[in-house]
């Protein structure tokens, strides 16, 4: 099973996804921006970093990168998009995911470990999460307060497709609405968060709760193309 | 005493590096557009100002675009009055 | 015809009244020198050239014979001083590459910006070398932390660290945070960057190979920190809008990123001969200290430099300092892929010139006419150099020697002293308090392998694809050498090295950064001398090497200069990160006690600075061959997992250490110091070579004898437990039987960890005007 990340002039945590996801069991493979071909990826992941220096917007233009055609065509026929940080910016800029991402409230880049809750564990993001459990991972942004119209988030909550929230003493890092930490597009195999579960897969590291995260995505990923 | 509105744009000085307008222009071939240059990109800030009369109105806003807007070692700063009539209907 | 055959123009001077060599901050000595050198007048071009390469900054001609007498070779060293940044070994064929710099005046200017590019350059001396950069440390030091300008700037600064680190990729892991009146006019920005690589892809900055091509790569060429030679710019082409002479440096950390990526991929495919970064000075200092270091001399073409504005004249070409721009030396026939990389990554990359054999920088324009030729050398390696004269002041406190008798401390600021309402004050001295609004705003866990941050002390970085693990600290101590220069730096070197140690890493050598004022002042001249005497006393004692490091003269205004500031930065390497230890108390009814002991003097503590010195207290001395006793005893220790914590004892002295070590592990301690001469002294002091560790009750024997063997006195303290930090004062001094005490004097600190809690975390806001 192949993950694909992808690599835009700028992203910085592409090699750090990499090494999870070989850790979480896949074969991983970085995907050059300029090149729309997949190269075989069974699910994708955009990766966190500053994607042509976070300038005019953060992941405004990383969006329009030839690549990004691709990862549309594969999540319109059900294929598996992951969106860290970054990555979700890219994606909710290029309207894969709703809402979209703001300059934090404190106005300050924030760095700093928070917990989250999983809302669900019946999607391919969240299957191999054991029930009750909160996740602590990183978060290093500037911009991650999430944001929509009430109606939308309304209609988000509606169908399930709040995915992660901000939880415990750690709190909310950016004021995002709701405290939404990460979200699923409509058809459930876009997830876009902010927290980094590609630095918490390992112990040593400070946690290895983002491993279940990717491993829930390798796993889908796996028995999609089973099924296939 | 009247109220009276203006905008301020603040853009970098002639010379001095855009990290943002340069990355806006290399990314335009993306958008299939290969005919726009010389993108520099900047900050707009509009504000309403009660003053005596719109010459001491501006003359605030030109002393905030100075001290705050605006980085006056590596930005400059122009100052336009605005008509309001977006506000007049809201009231 | 070359540019020595054509007839000087009329100078410049002759239109201004002012000798342009003075205009560009050259002296007529030195202006008599540079004719020496080249046998003949120099043209304007050629002046420019000379000013910039003959600045302090660039040339180090007052530090020179100084850093001479430094210990700079050891075990393992691969690249030292005079290269880019220091590199060592580290086994299985990787090595470590790392350096301080500074970015002070620049940051005084422009706060964001002078913090970025700093961060931005200090990156480039260790991707140049062909190492990734790993972590940076950031050293600040602030003025009164109430003052508007003092806000301004650690806001500005901290902004700048961070967005350039957080966006290149590079976590910032730790550093210093220090507030001190004599820094309100002359900030310090010093930032380290660490670096890994696989020995084989070592780079150096040569140009070897006569008939190699220069291939200028990274952002284009504009008219940034061109300032002082502007002076040429006005009265050779009449425009002197001061709108199109910026000074400021405008660093692109996304330029910076791409910069690191493409520059890696060139090294690792084997595509170069020779890199450089290029720094102060821009193109004329790269070319000519590639061409001296490999004996070879450039001929640049002017025109082929890729250029951001018009109308560039060709002194702002060759010293203009636009960031993100790197120099290859490249052979012929592969400079196609070297094209390619460049193209992929979205650089401008344009062949500026070949490699010659003559030892010239010979700049040639437009029709090949020669613009400037000058020996390399002379513009580098024999540039000017001062023996300066150095005077120390008329009256000094400094330090003891180790075995001098001990003074009686009659005059102590104690008397009703409660310790714990002063531990409280001291926890909540900004110099002291927790950092975590700093390092809030630093990506401190990008790169995945950041183990521990260093607001517990040394930060820790692993090596993927091993047990190893770099250990990396940096410190320094100018409240002692605004008394004692040389005390400072050794003082400096002992706590940075002891810090990594302490973690059960063995270093791998120091770098330096000196901060200093005016070396034309004697005085000045003299503080920098002792440091450096400091550094090599201290590195000698240590058996380390300096690997390099950097010079920063001319800090001080009308308002007088900075106290003397010796940066040390140390990193270490750790065989098994599975030994790693932690300064933070772990687990009830481990044992706590202290190695090493005391001595007098309260001269430069931050205890003097909250409760006042005696006019005549001195700093604590150190015993080097104590010290280096000590750190032998704590890597055995930590190698045979003796250790549960270790703390090293520094600013606030034994108390605050004590605190610290409860308070990152949310447990208290019950504990009794035994005070000899004066509570201060024991409590809050801070003598060297004191660390405070933790072992379970099963081990503390086998401490106890590896202690005695070495001769360190270790002495018991108590037991961790509990939620409240107490300690008791037994012995002698703590009655007071020395002298009087008035009512309500408390023997003890007795205070619940929420309280101290409270302090430690709020200082630093408050004390910057965040806080709420």
């Amino acid at each position: 099973m192949k993950v694909g990340v992808v690599v835009f002039p700028g992203s910085n945590c592409d090699r750090d996804a990499i090494h999870a996801a070989r850790l979480a069991g896949a074969q991983a493979e970085p995907l050059w921006h300029e090149d729309p071909d997949l190269h075989g990826a069974d699910a994708v992941i955009l990766p966190g970093g500053f994607a042509y220096g976070d300038y005019l917007r953060a992941g405004a233009l990383a969006r329009f990168s030839p690549i990004m055609g691709s990862v549309r065509e594969h999540a319109e026929r059900g294929g598996l998009v992951l969106g860290i940080c970054n990555g979700f910016q890219v994606l909710a800029e290029a309207g894969l995911v709703p809402g979209a991402l703001l300059r934090n409230a404190s106005l300050r880049f924030e760095h700093r470990w928070v917990r989250l809750t999983v809302t669900r564990r019946d999607t391919a993001f969240t299957s191999a999460i054991p029930p009750d459990v909160t996740l602590l991972m990183p978060v290093a942004h500037g911009e991650g307060c999430y944001t929509s119209p009430d109606d939308k988030l309304d209609a988000l909550e509606a169908r399930g497709g709040v995915l992660f929230r901000y939880v415990g003493p750690e709190g909310n890092p950016n004021g995002s609405a709701r405290d939404v930490a990460g979200v699923l597009s409509e058809r459930e195999n876009v997830c876009g968060l902010m927290p980094h579960p590609e630095r918490a897969s390992e112990r040593l590291l400070g946690s290895d709760d983002g491993l279940l995260l990717l491993r829930s995505l390798v796993t889908s990923a796996g028995q999609r193309l089973a099924a296939a | 005493m009247s109220t009276y509105r203006f905008c301020v744009s603040v853009m970098p000085k002639p010379g001095i590096l855009d990290p943002q307008g340069r990355a806006v222009e290399g990314s335009l071939p993306h958008l299939g557009v290969d005919s726009v240059h010389e993108v520099r990109v900047g900050r707009r800030v509009e504000l309403s100002v009660d003053g005596a009369s719109e010459g001491a109105a501006r003359a605030v806003v030109e002393r905030l675009a100075d001290e705050l807007f605006a980085n006056p070692l590596i930005e400059s700063w122009s100052v336009e009055a605005m008509a309001r009539p977006a506000l007049e209907a809201a009231r | 015809m070359t540019v020595a055959e054509r007839p000087p123009r009329p100078a410049v001077a002759e239109v201004m009244h002012t000798p342009l060599h003075r205009a560009l901050g050259l002296t007529d000595h030195e202006l008599g020198v540079i004719g020496g050198r080249l046998g003949r007048a120099p043209n304007d071009l050629e002046l420019a050239m000379f000013s910039v390469m003959w600045s302090e900054h660039c040339s180090y001609k007052s530090s020179r014979p100084l850093l001479r007498t430094l210990p700079t070779s050891g075990p393992g060293l691969v690249a030292g001083v005079g290269e880019n940044a220091g590199v060592v070994s580290i086994g299985d064929g990787l090595a470590v590459a790392f350096k301080l710099e500074s970015h002070n005046h620049p940051s005084a200017v422009e706060p964001f910006q002078g913090a970025a590019t700093g961060v931005g350059g200090i990156l480039r001396d260790i991707f140049t070398m062909g190492a990734r950069p790993i972590a940076v440390l950031d050293a600040l030091k602030f003025g009164d932390p109430s003052s508007a300008r003092t806000r301004r700037l650690v806001s500005g600064v901290v902004r700048g660290v961070g967005g350039y680190g957080n966006c290149v990729g590079v976590p910032t892991v730790g550093g210093e945070l220090a507030f001190h009146p004599s820094y309100e006019e002359n900030p310090l920005v010093n930032v380290m960057a660490v670096g890994l690589l696989e020995e084989r892809d070592l780079t150096r900055a040569a140009a070897p190979g006569p008939g190699n091509l220069v291939v200028l790569y990274g952002s284009a060429t504009g008219r940034d920190g061109i300032g002082g030679a502007s002076v040429l710019a006005s009265a050779t082409f009449g425009d002197a809008d001061p709108q199109k002479r910026p000074t400021v440096q405008i660093g692109d950390p996304f330029a910076g990123k791409l910069l690191i990526e493409a520059s890696l991929e060139l090294i690792e495919r084997g595509l170069l001969e020779g890199l450089q970064d290029l720094g102060a000075a821009g193109i004329t200092c790269a070319v000519s200290e590639t061409a001296d270091r490999a004996g070879t001399g450039i001929r640049l073409e002017l025109d082929a430099v890729p250029r951001r504005e018009t109308g560039m004249a060709a002194f702002e070409v060759m010293i203009s300092e636009s960031q993100e721009r790197m120099l290859a030396i490249v052979r012929p026939d592969r400079i196609d892929a070297v094209v390619e990389v460049c193209r992929r990554w979205g650089l401008p990359v344009a062949v500026i010139g070949r490699v010659t054999d003559d030892g010239d920088v010979t700049v040639v324009g437009a029709d090949g006419v020669e613009l400037a030729r000058v020996p390399a050398s002379a513009l580098t390696s024999d540039a000017i150099v001062y023996e300066r004269e150095g005077r120390p002041p008329a009256r000094s406190r400094r330090a003891p020697a180790p075995g001098a008798p001990e003074l009686a401390h009659d005059g102590l600021p104690e008397r009703g002293m409660d310790p714990g309402a002063v531990l409280v004050s001291l926890l909540g001295d900004p110099n002291l308090a927790s950092r975590a609004w700093v390092t809030g705003r630093y990506d401190e866990t990008v790169g995945s392998d950041t183990v521990c941050g260093g607001a517990h002390g040394a930060a820790v970085v692993r090596i993927k694809g091993t047990a190893k693990a770099l250990v990396m600290a940096t410190d320094s101590n100018p409240r002692v050498g605004a008394l004692d220069p040389y005390l400072g730096a050794v003082s400096a070197v002992a706590e940075c090295t002891r810090n990594v140690v302490i973690t059960g890493a063995r270093p791998l050598g120091v770098t330096d950064c000196l901060n200093f004022g005016d070396p034309e002042r004697a005085e000045a001249f003299w503080q920098l001398t002792e440091a450096v005497r400091g550094i090599a006393d201290a590195c000698r004692a240590l058996e380390l090497a300096v690997t390099g490091g950097n010079v920063s003269l001319y800090n001080e205004s009308a308002y007088g200069a900075i106290v003397p500031t010796t940066q040390i930065g140390v990193v270490g390497l750790l065989d098994d990160i599975g030994r790693l230890v932690h300064p933070v108390f772990r687990a009830g009814s481990d044992v706590v006690a202290l190695l090493g002991e005391s001595t007098p003097g309260l001269g430069g503590s931050i205890y003097a600075d909250h409760a006042g010195a005696v006019p005549d207290d001195r700093p604590p001395g150190i015993d080097l061959a104590r010290e280096s006793v000590l750190q032998a005893l704590l890597l055995d220790a930590t190698r045979s997992g003796l250790l549960r914590s270790a703390q090293d004892v520094g600013g606030g002295g034994l108390c605050v250490a004590l605190a610290e070590c409860c308070l990152w592990g949310g447990i208290g301690a019950d504990l009794q110091v035994t005070v000899g001469t004066a509570p201060a002294v024991e409590l809050f002091g801070e003598s060297p070579s004191r660390v405070v560790v933790s072992v379970a009750p099963t081990a503390w024997d086998a401490l106890r004898s590896l202690a005695a063997g070495s001769g360190i006195p270790l002495r018991r303290l108590g037991l961790i437990g509990g939620d409240r930090l107490r300690i008791r004062l037994v012995g002698e001094g703590a009655t007071g039987a020395a002298e009087e005490r008035g009512a309500g004097v408390a023997d003890e600190v007795d205070m619940p960890l929420d309280v101290l809690r409270r302090a430690w975390e709020s200082g630093l806001p408050r004390a910057i005007g965040e806080a709420g």
